[in-house]
């Protein structure tokens, strides 16, 4: 039985991932130490505080990917259980809406993540745009408190769908696989009817020991989760590193002064080529390795300065004060809110073509 | 009382479930004996702010408590009783001989420290109400005591009136400077300058 924990590309990422945090550590020890390294020492202070969380971050990864999928979705569910907390506190509520954020915190939340354990595509990919989009506003409205009613029922769907929905593709990228296609004589594969066709067939000396439905290749989707992470933390740093270029055309002065043209163009380049040097980690050939980094770069880029627009306006710089100079639970998480549908559903599309 | 390790654990439970944080504003943790003050959403409130000291200081410190509410069930008094060893009040009796102010110093010795909610009972909404004059008699028996305000936000969010399950938001608990009871001070300008001593830490 194929284990993707035990998969040769996994264990090579998790050690490159951890050789280059380590590095990272010892080098901004070092430039700190030096009075004059020529580097703002507000900038490094910033970096230091960025790979400590990332510390943070990809241990909990690195053990939970190590325990099993559902633990890894666990995970993801306390995240987002977090995340969601954070946006709500800063949402103006009102008495009326207790039951409703009962629902969401204590139903809509937990739910998410148990059908994404379950693998029910076809439930959890609409659980939250259908089912709690609609249900939400319900008990708001019998409350008899209809006060700025809209702008407080979209605030709490909107909090669901980025903190809850959203984030919960991350770890479905675990419950993906090559659909159980057949290829016929002349090596043309047949795009299947349906993914949970058990047709356990083995056909070609690859896979001889596989036991689960569907025979033929199986998908690295721990190698494909690590992908994921690091490109939209990579994209993140590398937009920030561009951004520090002289020249500098703010795309949004009033929201970001540090998100720049200049970044997100370098970034997201920069992170393309990293994409193709790392695609033997995902099921693509390399440009579409590059082009998929491509697509994270601009989310995360657009989930970045969404999320910053949303604390503008609740006026607030950061999100919450969890571990002490990091902002919070939901800073470190928004580029991934938003690559992380575009990424699962585009992987999921693909598949059946790679 | 509950062994240390036992405490500490209830404690960093309390906080994670609360998501609370603390902030110390021109303050800083201590042992020495004091009286922390705040405003009142929630029947929380004191369970929250206790867990949000350090294990030294909480060791050392002993919410004051409506006894009606805190006796009403086994985990709310094995809480009060074993775990944050609440001081609790009768709210239906007070007599003249027996009241709540010299309960409180007589419990606290010359060793503890005490947390109050000067508004007497929960607000209704964000307002910091008139404080009652408990606050005052207990700084005028006991000069000695540091006074600290603070301010409890979100509980109102959490717990509000006549709801039995929380809304898991995250709170934030802000302890501020110590004030004392000046000499000669009377007792409605010592009450309203502790209120606005919470008040500032809530707009600041």
């Amino acid at each position: 039985m194929y284990d993707p924990r035990l998969d040769p590309r996994t264990l090579i990422l998790v050690a490159g991932v951890l050789l280059l945090l380590g590095g990272a550590t010892i080098a901004v020890r070092v430039l700190q130490r030096q009075i004059d390294s020529g580097i703002n020492p507000a900038i490094l202070e910033t970096f230091r505080r960025r790979i400590h969380a990332w510390w943070i971050l990809f241990s909990a990864l690195a053990a939970a990917l190590l325990l099993g999928k559902i633990v890894t979705i666990i995970l993801f569910g306390f995240i987002a259980f977090w995340a969601l907390r954070e946006f709500i506190t800063l949402t103006p509520t009102r008495l009326g809406d207790v039951p409703t954020l009962h629902l969401v915190f204590y139903v809509f939340a937990p739910l998410q993540f148990i059908l994404i354990g379950l693998e029910k595509y076809e439930l959890y990919s609409i659980a939250i745009p259908v089912y709690a989009f609609l249900i939400i506003p319900v008990p708001i409205a019998m409350s008899g408190d209809f006060k700025r009613f809209l702008e407080r029922t979209a605030k709490i769907q909107c909090g669901l769908l980025i903190c809850v929905y959203c984030l919960s593709y991350t770890p479905a990228l675990l419950t993906l696989d090559f659909p159980a296609a057949v290829p016929d004589a002349q090596g043309v594969r047949a795009v299947p009817s349906a993914p949970e066709n058990s047709d356990s067939s083995v056909e070609s000396g690859r896979t001889t020991d596989a036991a689960g439905p569907r025979a033929g290749r199986s998908l690295n989707t721990m190698g494909l989760l690590l992908f994921f992470i690091l490109m939209v933390q990579l994209s993140d740093v590398l937009q920030y590193a561009w951004g520090q270029l002289p020249s500098r055309h703010v795309v949004a002065p009033t929201i970001s002064p540090s998100r720049t043209w200049e970044g997100l163009l370098g970034g997201t380049i920069s992170v393309s080529l990293l994409g193709a040097a790392f695609c033997w980690a995902t099921p693509f050939p390399f440009w579409l390795a590059a082009l998929m980094s491509t697509v994270i770069a601009v989310m995360g880029f657009a989930g970045g300065l969404t999320m910053s627009a949303i604390k503008r306006d609740r006026g607030v710089k950061d999100y919450g004060t969890l571990v002490e100079g990091h902002g919070g639970v939901l800073d470190r998480i928004d580029s991934i809110c938003f690559a992380a549908p575009v990424f699962f559903h585009l992987t999921r599309w693909l598949l059946p073509y790679l | 009382m509950e062994t240390t390790l036992t405490i500490n654990i209830l404690a960093l439970i309390a906080r994670l479930l609360s998501g609370a944080s603390a902030r110390w504003i021109d303050s800083q943790p201590d042992t020495c004996q004091r009286v922390y003050f705040a405003n009142h959403t929630s029947h929380l409130d004191p369970l929250v702010l206790w867990s949000m000291l350090p294990a030294e200081v909480r060791a050392r410190t002993r919410p004051v408590a409506a006894k009606d509410y805190w006796t009403a069930g086994r985990i709310r008094y094995y809480g009060a009783t074993k775990v944050f060893n609440a001081i609790l009040i009768d709210r239906k009796e007070i007599k003249v001989h027996q009241s709540p102010v010299d309960l409180m110093i007589r419990e606290i010795g010359n060793r503890d420290s005490l947390i109050v909610f000067p508004e007497g009972g929960r607000g209704p909404g964000n307002q910091v109400r008139e404080f009652k004059s408990g606050l005052y008699y207990l700084c005028k028996k006991r000069p000695d005591l540091e006074a600290i305000p603070v301010y409890i936000e979100n509980m109102n969010r959490i717990l509000p009136r006549g709801h039995f399950l929380p809304v898991p938001l995250l709170t934030c608990i802000t302890f501020g400077p110590p004030i004392w009871l000046e000499a000669g001070e009377a007792k409605a300008d010592f009450l309203a300058r502790a209120r606005q001593a919470v008040v500032r830490l809530k707009e600041g």
